[in-house]
């Protein structure tokens, strides 16, 4: 087994052995691609400065917040638009006219309304991640099977053990689809937004080391962030997979 | 009559809250509920959108946008069906290619822009090459799995019916895995569109997401409401150019009929 594992990853082995012995031959300029190690070293004495803590501590904040809130509201949302029939009505013009708007285009505007804080930052990501949720929550639950509606108003259940007990978990692997989805616009949106403006969170590090000319410690936050992208992304697919594992 | 009566009410409910949400949004600005500043009036923020379309100047940016949009993701579209289809091909290639791009995919490649700045500079190439980059992981897994999961019973017919290699590839896989590529394409193109608005409005070079920033910066309000209705116009245009293109190019596959 761990023979396997060693084969399959071996391509990203090689390309790392070529990053540090690439510029180190100068068959790269080293000033536009440091070599590893030296990328290594940086990654470390930003870790040990605090820098990285700090920023992490920061982005990780907006990010939270502004995916939280993005889930909350856009399942209660698309559930009670699927449920409701005017709801429905009133709600699904809008979002299906907002849908396709590039997300990123928010920005400039939460930063007129909330400034340059978090704020603006967590609103973009909120924003940005609404969407997808509300309609992974709508298509979920309006697909929920009506037989399985039927039969529970037939045992005597009431809309509120209907919502939590019945149409919630049929819907919940395309809610959970959706939410995977978001947590990937979550990302770029909450980078996008750090490098546009800020003085704090690993966005705003990447420019400011990218600026002043500190190619080494650059690459290591735009490393750390790529790994904490799709660390949540495994690790979001594992918790999916394990809140799934009643439907076989 | 209750019937007729209820599907007036849906029809109305529908035209109406996008008609609602207009008029409140420009009944509020001119109470001056908010400030100008915050939230310019709907009328004086179409009045600006048409003088900019006059005067030529959104479509200057909607041309510098647009086109480094198609220019990535044309190159992502044909580099990623070439690298999804040898994937599924030869063994080398996906021993290769497996973990880049089971690791590169869920990255977040907006990250990579100061070092795409660093590489290619901070005009087109930057933008184009960024826009590539995140654009050809959605065409790459679509058109992995496409080819990978053509019927097996179409392939062993055209075996047997004296098929070449060559002509499989075009003729059997291709055309069979038409709508799932179509399918990541779609994924790709709003991504596109997205990396091209963010690097604009970090490196600037005009195009709608510059504008937007500059007007920003110099706090003309008008100017960024403008620029994200036109940003959403665009955005909806190409989702549905998309649709369109799917429709006409997959009529012989059977969701069309549906």
């Amino acid at each position: 087994m761990p023979n396997n594992v060693f084969t399959r990853y071996l391509p990203l082995l090689l390309l790392a052995i070529l990053w540090e012995i690439g510029p180190r031959l100068h068959w790269v300029d080293p000033s536009e691609l440091p070599p590893l190690s030296a990328v290594g070293r940086a990654w470390w004495s930003l870790l040990m400065d605090g820098d990285l803590w700090i920023n992490g501590v920061s982005s990780f904040i907006n990010w939270f917040f502004g995916l939280g809130s993005a889930i909350i509201i856009g399942v209660l949302l698309g559930v009670l638009m699927a449920r409701s029939q005017t709801i429905d009505d009133i709600a699904s013009p809008l979002v299906k006219a907002l849908y396709p708007m590039p997300k990123s285009a928010l920005i400039p505007v939460m930063i007129l309304w909330l400034g340059l804080g978090a704020g603006s930052k967590i609103a973009s990501i909120s924003l940005s991640c609404l969407l997808p949720v509300i309609l992974s929550a709508y298509n979920g639950a309006r697909g929920v099977d009506q037989t399985l509606i039927w039969s529970a108003r037939a045992c005597g259940a009431t809309d509120r053990e209907l919502l939590w007990e019945v149409v919630l978990p049929a819907a919940l692997p395309e809610i959970l689809a959706g939410i995977r989805n978001a947590v990937a616009i979550s990302f770029i949106v909450l980078v996008a937004s750090e490098l546009l403006v800020g003085q704090r969170g690993l966005g705003y590090l990447i420019s400011f080391l990218g600026e002043g000319g500190v190619y080494d410690a650059m690459f290591a936050v735009v490393v750390t962030v790529s790994a904490l992208g799709f660390f949540a992304d495994r690790a979001y697919l594992f918790f999916m997979r394990r809140t799934l594992l009643w439907r076989e | 009559m209750e019937r007729v009566n209820s599907l007036w009410k849906r029809r109305f409910l529908r035209s109406s809250s996008i008609v609602v949400l207009a008029v409140a949004w420009e009944w509020g600005a001119r109470m001056h509920f908010v400030s100008d500043f915050l939230l310019p009036s709907l009328s004086s923020v179409l009045i600006r959108l048409w003088d900019d379309v006059i005067s030529g100047e959104i479509l200057t940016g909607l041309g510098l946008t647009l086109l480094r949009t198609l220019a990535g993701f044309s190159m992502a579209a044909v580099a990623g069906i070439i690298i999804g289809v040898t994937i599924a091909r030869f063994r080398a290639v996906r021993w290769f290619f497996d973990p880049i791009v089971s690791i590169g995919n869920p990255l977040p490649k907006i990250a990579f822009l100061p070092i795409f700045i660093l590489w290619f500079g901070v005009f087109d190439w930057s933008k184009i090459a960024m826009v590539a980059f995140s654009a050809v992981f959605p065409v790459i897994v679509a058109t992995w799995a496409a080819t990978e999961n053509v019927d097996k019973f179409m392939l062993w017919s055209a075996e047997s019916l004296g098929c070449t290699r060559r002509q499989m590839l075009w003729q059997i896989i291709l055309p069979a895995s038409m709508p799932e590529v179509f399918t990541g394409l779609q994924i790709a193109l709003p991504v596109s569109l997205i990396v091209v608005i963010i690097c604009e409005m970090t490196m600037g070079g005009e195009g709608l997401g510059g504008t937007m920033m500059t007007s920003m910066r110099f706090a003309d309000s008008p100017g960024v409401f403008s620029g994200i209705v036109a940003i959403a116009i665009v955005g909806s245009l190409v989702v549905k150019f998309m649709e369109i293109v799917r429709h006409r190019l997959l009529v012989w596959h059977q969701e069309s009929n549906v």
